[in-house]
């Protein structure tokens, strides 16, 4: 506090402008009424009207929405089971192999990513569409999915497990009733996690879309390359609000959560003496 | 047995759709190119059997990446997004460690608040953040009427369409990754390390050169590296702000792949950018281990 100078006051500020104002001038000029995007004639909501009878928008966010939807709960499976495997497994034949292929696609250019998995999916003859486009999803969302829960495994109590072992728990009996509970923001941010990595997704989804499936990253960047369009800035904003809202929200739960259990826990303690 | 379906069923997707399908890129860098479809040779027949494979191994050669050494494209698109990646990264810790630095100082309420507005761009769409820089950025976009404007140019600058833009793209969308690093080191540091440098006679300058920066040393590496090792292999920022001139790697091995349709080509492009990343993803690590072990 003693050192929050103007300087400090300064950066923050230039930082944040920096940060918000492009997505801001973008923000309002989606309500522009001119087909020119820079010149303002006037608040409009027609492009948004426009937008909502474009079919090939409408359909390209359909199909992006379901490969979020099934990629990355396959990648919270299989990203869970993978950090399980990383934290709790001790040593098995190929662990090293195993950790490097968790961690490489992190790095991984998406231009690379991208070129391997058509070459393996026109190698072994698998139509490209809708099913290659969540195979090559899950396989770079489990990644990081597997790298948010192993960082909650490590921390977690292990005792906690071994009692429900002791007291007759199943294997999987205490990974269902100790371990989930315990583990699970971290599941569950590893799943929005995917989500948003998946909806968000240009690059590879191009590589491994065909004619019959195309996402809505593919359509908007085959738009913009001509230019700046006045859809696409609806378009954008709408995508801006609903990830401010979502996060917000997120964070206010998970706020109040953190509360309660402050709360219950000083209960705890006050009821203990 | 549980264990072992627990550990093979990661294992295996990851070998079918991760490692075998980076040993194909790395087959068909060694091929010809052909007109068939695959348009590549040769391709395996496990039918002729051992004389089928023999076969196979022989055809492979060098040739790819001789023809990569050999053109001065290649090159240049190497070593210009070596270039472009350097420099943004380098802009990029000059925006963000003041950034970083004064979230450190901020009071404790605020921090929270502080870290969302940092974290929230990382989930709005990539594609998006560097579409809205278009509009800024154009010739008669938002920038260049807001300085004619203020009469501090009297002709609009072009910036879109030039590696300039590619800066500011870069910069713009990683800064994130540089700032959050460093903000979680300064965070750690002892205030009263930097009250005993200014006892001592250091002025607020001296100290933070002598200890603010030196122990925030991990966290400035890593943001480094999260920005670079991304920026080099960048696609989308170079075709959407940069002009024809804009050479990066990323959008060569594109256009090799998808407008001249030159697989074997584009595969060794990968390799070779693969190869360069190695040495960055490395250190990379050795530091986040190093920071690890100083926590530990």
């Amino acid at each position: 506090m003693r050192r929050f100078s103007w300087f400090n006051a300064t950066s923050l500020t230039v930082g944040f402008a920096f940060l918000y104002l492009p997505m801001i001038i973008l923000v309002i000029y989606s309500f522009n009424s001119s087909k020119l995007v820079t010149v303002w004639a006037g608040f409009s909501t027609k492009w948004y009207g426009e937008l909502f009878q474009n079919e090939a928008f409408l359909n390209a966010a359909w199909v992006t929405l379901k490969v979020a939807v099934v990629s990355s709960t396959f990648a919270t499976v299989l990203g869970t089971m993978a950090a399980y495997v990383m934290v709790r497994s001790g040593r098995f034949l190929g662990r090293t192999l195993f950790s490097g292929m968790i961690y490489a696609p992190l790095v991984m250019p998406e231009v690379i990513t991208g070129l391997s998995l058509l070459l393996l999916f026109i190698g072994i003859g698998l139509d490209r569409g809708i099913v290659t486009i969540i195979l090559a999803h899950t396989t770079f969302s489990m990644c990081y999915v597997s790298v948010v829960v192993s960082s909650r495994l490590v921390s977690f109590d292990r005792s906690l497990e071994e009692a429900a072992l002791d007291l007759g728990c199943s294997a999987f009996e205490a990974f269902r009733l100790v371990t989930l509970p315990i583990i699970a923001p971290a599941v569950i941010s590893g799943w929005l996690l995917a989500f948003t990595l998946s909806l968000d997704d240009l690059v590879i989804a191009s590589f491994t879309s065909g004619p019959s499936a195309t996402t809505l990253p593919i359509k908007i960047f085959s738009a913009v390359r001509l230019g700046v369009s006045p859809e696409i800035n609806a378009l954008s904003t709408i995508m801006i609000s609903i990830v401010t809202v979502g996060v917000i929200t997120a964070s206010l739960v998970s706020k109040r959560a953190s509360v309660r259990q402050q709360a219950d826990e000083q209960a705890a303690v006050r009821a203990d003496g | 047995m549980r264990r072992a379906f627990l550990i093979l069923v990661p294992y295996l997707w990851l070998l079918a759709l991760f490692l075998i399908p980076f040993l194909i890129v790395l087959k068909i860098s060694l091929s010809d190119t052909a007109l068939a479809i695959p348009p590549y040779t040769p391709t395996l027949d496990f039918s002729e059997g051992w004389a089928g494979i023999k076969s196979f191994f022989a055809d492979l050669d060098l040739e790819n990446f001789w023809f990569l050494s050999s053109d001065d494209l290649y090159w240049k698109a190497y070593l210009s997004s070596l270039s472009i990646a350097f420099y943004s990264t380098i802009l990029a810790l000059i925006v963000g460690y003041p950034i970083a630095y004064a979230m450190a100082q901020a009071p404790n309420e605020w921090r929270p608040t502080l870290m969302m507005l940092v974290i929230l761009p990382f989930w709005t769409s990539f594609l998006i953040r560097v579409y809205s820089w278009m509009g800024i950025l154009s010739q008669d976009g938002f920038l260049n009427q807001f300085l004619l404007w203020t009469g501090l140019i009297s002709e609009p600058l072009t910036i879109l369409n030039t590696n300039t833009a590619v800066y500011i793209g870069i910069v713009y969308t990683y800064l994130p990754f540089m700032i959050l690093p460093i903000y979680a080191a300064l965070e750690k540091l002892d205030e009263s390390l930097l009250e005993a440098a200014e006892d001592l006679g250091c002025s607020r300058i001296q100290a933070f050169w002598i200890i603010t920066v030196p122990l925030s040393k991990s966290g400035i590496i890593a943001g480094c590296f999260l920005v670079f090792i991304p920026a080099l292999g960048e696609f989308v920022i170079p075709s959407l702000l940069g002009g024809s001139k804009t050479l990066m790697i990323g959008k060569v091995l594109w256009e090799e792949f998808f407008n001249n349709r030159d697989w074997p080509v584009a595969s060794a492009v990968a390799v070779i950018l693969l190869l360069i990343l190695i040495i960055p993803i490395i250190l990379f690590q050795r530091n986040e281990q190093k920071s690890r072990e100083a926590e530990g």
